[in-house]
């Protein structure tokens, strides 16, 4: 079982993302889109929106930061554990609650406003109740670390050691046996979700215009042909 | 000098007759769609009036177009990169559906499925948007049309605003006091375009070839940056698909040298498109003079004359093909624009160098003469009135010419001659060429004005070069066709003939 969840699981979510990311960048440019709702009700996003996707940003970079960098490392520079946590909890709960607090705001809006209701896509609702799901189960986990109702569990040594792991194609997976029930159900949602991100409107996140800070402001491009590359099947014969 | 090809229009407003016949025909080719429901790339507004969306003029409230900071750079009104990108969750400044409208149709279903009974089955307008039904309509297209509820909606027009803050005159709008005139909008296809420059995901393009300003299906995200960006609210979002979608200057159709769906449907022949050249390196300067009563010259400036032999030359370095020369040559819109110069941007002060340009209409100026008792034709009263009748030029020049009265007023006094010179010709009379010359332009100048404003023939309306030739010129230069006979190619070679480059991809 374990070896299933933790071994061989991982590894499914990350062919359905990458497969899905593909699959969607190939044959459905024109489905990526943010699906936007704020021509039928901006009021509430602008308070919501916000709130939520700033949220997760600091949340995704608190993940990354707690999974990947090893205790060995924040010891070396002198970071106690104590006031690692503090850190940790202080900023990550305030990230959390206002990701929290914005999602809410978004799934009342969601379901009260009719325009907004109608325009709710097949594939939200599993999206919004892993999303849902995930973030309460990984602030119930926070709570309960910090009151200590997990006994002494770091999850430092446990989950990210098992994290880092994956990477190197040997999965630890005998680590998670022993991790509080929140962490792993928390875990296995976020699996879920990841693995749904190329087949819902979550697919917005992977194409972040970073760009836009670099370009020129007016865009040029010539009629086809000769402009832009062919498309698939239609390229030239030699 | 970077000459550059723009399939641009301009509208003689002076003929606009406001029977939407335009907007109806652009709606059934490119909007009746879901998600498209309350969007119309072509619209006909009254004018003075709030417009579609309600109040779009009005910049203070949507932040659209560009803004001169204080170091002469040009930055989008609503920020630059940063604060874009940090406003990318929840735009401040998006439009909703009731700035538009919500869309609605009837239950028509009803009029022939209702069950007898003693009362008139009636269909009650349902929502597009929500499905419910709307008790009562509170706003739709063209709700204030013809002046409809002038006085209740027609003063939060922000131009009669503005024009009341500069005069300090109010407009009236009761019947018979007031002036009045439509105003067609499609998307400007501007030369330094706000929506392009706004759009993080670089769908929005430019074409090099004609100027046409499209949005990559494939590429939009969403963001809804260009929505809010374009000061002229001519880019939509279909909430449907999640995409921008905007009028496409009929591409598919000027591409093959036929006029846009509006053109060519337009009842009261008011349309004219022609090709404009003109110097890509002056753009960005021309769009960032200090005083915005420049802006209008120094457009006009960026202009090239395609007879001029050195823009010729240059044109033709910059692979500009001679079918378009020859175009840009007959161009109607160039002779509008800059040889008889009668027609105006639309807005030049948000500084997008927009290329759909406007004839102003004579007409309120004719219609308060003649409501006086006067001769509406008569040059003597009709130069007098220019000057006399303060709000209807104080208002064009707001709209036309970010509220310099002196260009409105020449282009006026020039559509007055002509129709002076024109009376004169009509009634056999001699016309006195001191009315011409009051206008710096010649008797010969006048009729030829008339013959492309008046008579306004179809293939002087429309000088549309063909994009196939261009393709052609460039494939044969790209592409030699392989020496070889391709029958003869080694066996187990699969024999394909050189045809991919003129297929273009849909």
């Amino acid at each position: 079982m374990d070896l299933m969840l933790w071994g061989v699981l991982p590894y499914v979510v990350l062919v359905l993302l990458v497969g899905g990311l593909v699959r969607r960048g190939r044959h459905d440019r024109f489905g990526i889109t943010t699906h936007s709702s704020q021509l039928h009700e901006a009021r509430l996003l602008r308070i919501g929106s916000p709130l939520f996707h700033f949220g997760m940003v600091l949340v995704v970079l608190g993940h990354v930061v707690g999974l990947l960098v090893p205790r060995a490392l924040t010891d070396a520079i002198g970071v106690r554990d104590h006031t690692y946590h503090l850190i940790a909890v202080s900023t990550g709960s305030v990230a959390g609650v206002a990701a929290v607090a914005g999602i809410g705001v978004l799934v009342y809006r969601r379901l009260s406003v009719p325009g907004v209701r109608r325009a709710t896509l097949r594939s939200d609702p599993l999206m919004y109740t892993l999303l849902l799901g995930a973030m309460l189960l990984g602030l119930t986990a926070t709570v309960l670390n910090s009151a200590g109702a997990a006994g002494d569990y770091n999850y430092r040594e446990g989950v990210s050691v098992w994290f880092r792991s994956l990477f190197t194609l040997r999965p630890d997976y005998g680590l998670m046996a022993d991790a509080p029930l929140a962490f792993k159900l928390h875990i296995l949602l976020g699996f879920a979700l990841i693995a749904l991100v190329p087949y819902c409107r979550l697919i917005h996140m992977v194409t972040a215009p970073v760009q836009y800070l670099f370009r020129p402001y007016v865009v040029y491009r010539r009629r086809a042909p000769g402009g832009q590359p062919a498309r698939r099947g239609w390229e030239r014969a030699s | 000098m970077r000459p550059m090809a723009q399939i641009a229009m301009v509208m003689n407003l002076d003929k606009c007759i406001g029977c939407h016949t335009c907007s109806v025909t652009c709606k059934q080719a490119w909007t009746n769609r879901r998600g498209t429901e309350y969007v119309w790339f072509n619209n006909v507004e009254t004018l003075p009036g709030q417009g579609y969306p309600r109040r779009w003029a009005d910049q203070n409230r949507w932040k659209g177009g560009w803004e001169r900071t204080r170091s002469g750079r040009l930055r989008l009104r609503a920020g630059g990169r940063a604060r874009r990108l940090g406003t990318l969750f929840a735009n401040p400044d998006l439009p909703t559906l009731d700035d538009y409208y919500e869309p609605w149709t009837y239950e028509y279903k009803n009029l022939i499925d209702a069950p007898a009974g003693d009362d008139m089955p009636v269909a009650r307008p349902v929502s597009q948007i929500s499905g419910e039904p709307l008790d009562t309509l509170q706003w739709g297209p063209n709700w204030d049309d013809d002046l409809g509820g002038a006085p209740e909606h027609a003063p939060k027009d922000p131009l009669v605003e503005k024009v009341r803050e500069q005069v300090g005159e109010k407009i009236r709008f009761e019947f018979e006091q007031s002036f009045m005139f439509y105003l067609p909008r499609i998307c400007e296809h501007c030369l330094n375009p706000a929506c392009v420059s706004a759009c993080p995901s670089g769908a929005l393009y430019k074409r090099v070839e004609d100027g046409i300003v499209l949005v990559d299906q494939e590429r939009c995200r969403g963001w809804r940056m260009c929505v809010s960006s374009c000061p002229y609210k001519k880019v939509y979002f279909n909430h449907a698909t999640g995409k921008a979608e905007k009028c496409t200057l009929c591409y598919p159709r000027v591409e093959i040298g036929m006029p846009t769906i509006c053109s060519e449907t337009c009842v009261g022949r008011m349309r004219y498109l022609g090709v404009m050249l003109y110097d890509a390196d002056k753009v960005t300067e021309a769009a960032a003079v200090t005083d915005e009563h420049d802006l209008y010259p120094a457009q006009l400036e960026s202009f090239l004359d395609p007879r001029d032999p050195a823009v010729e030359a240059a044109a033709r370095a910059s692979g500009i093909s001679d079918d378009w020369l020859e175009a840009a040559r007959r161009s109607p819109v160039f002779d509008l624009i800059r040889t008889y110069q009668v027609a105006l941007p639309l807005h030049p002060e948000y500084r997008t160098m927009p290329m759909v340009w406007y004839v102003p209409p004579l007409s309120p100026v004719v219609e308060a003469v003649a409501a006086s008792g006067h001769d509406g034709e008569d040059a003597g009263n009709l130069f007098g009135a220019i000057e006399g009748l303060r709000i209807p030029v104080e208002y064009l020049a707001e709209l036309l010419t970010a509220g310099d009265t002196y260009p409105v007023e020449a282009v006026l006094r020039r559509m007055a001659a002509m129709r002076v010179h024109m009376r004169a010709r009509n009634l056999g009379e001699e016309p006195d060429p001191a009315v011409a010359h009051s206008v710096r332009l010649t008797g010969d100048e006048l009729e030829d004005m008339f013959r492309l404003l008046a008579v306004a023939k179809y293939e002087d309306r429309y000088v549309v070069p063909t994009a196939a030739r261009a393709d052609a010129d460039a494939l044969a230069d790209s592409h030699p066709l392989d020496a070889a006979c391709p029958v003869g190619a080694e066996p187990g070679r699969p024999v394909l003939l050189n045809l991919a480059p003129t297929r273009r991809t849909v």
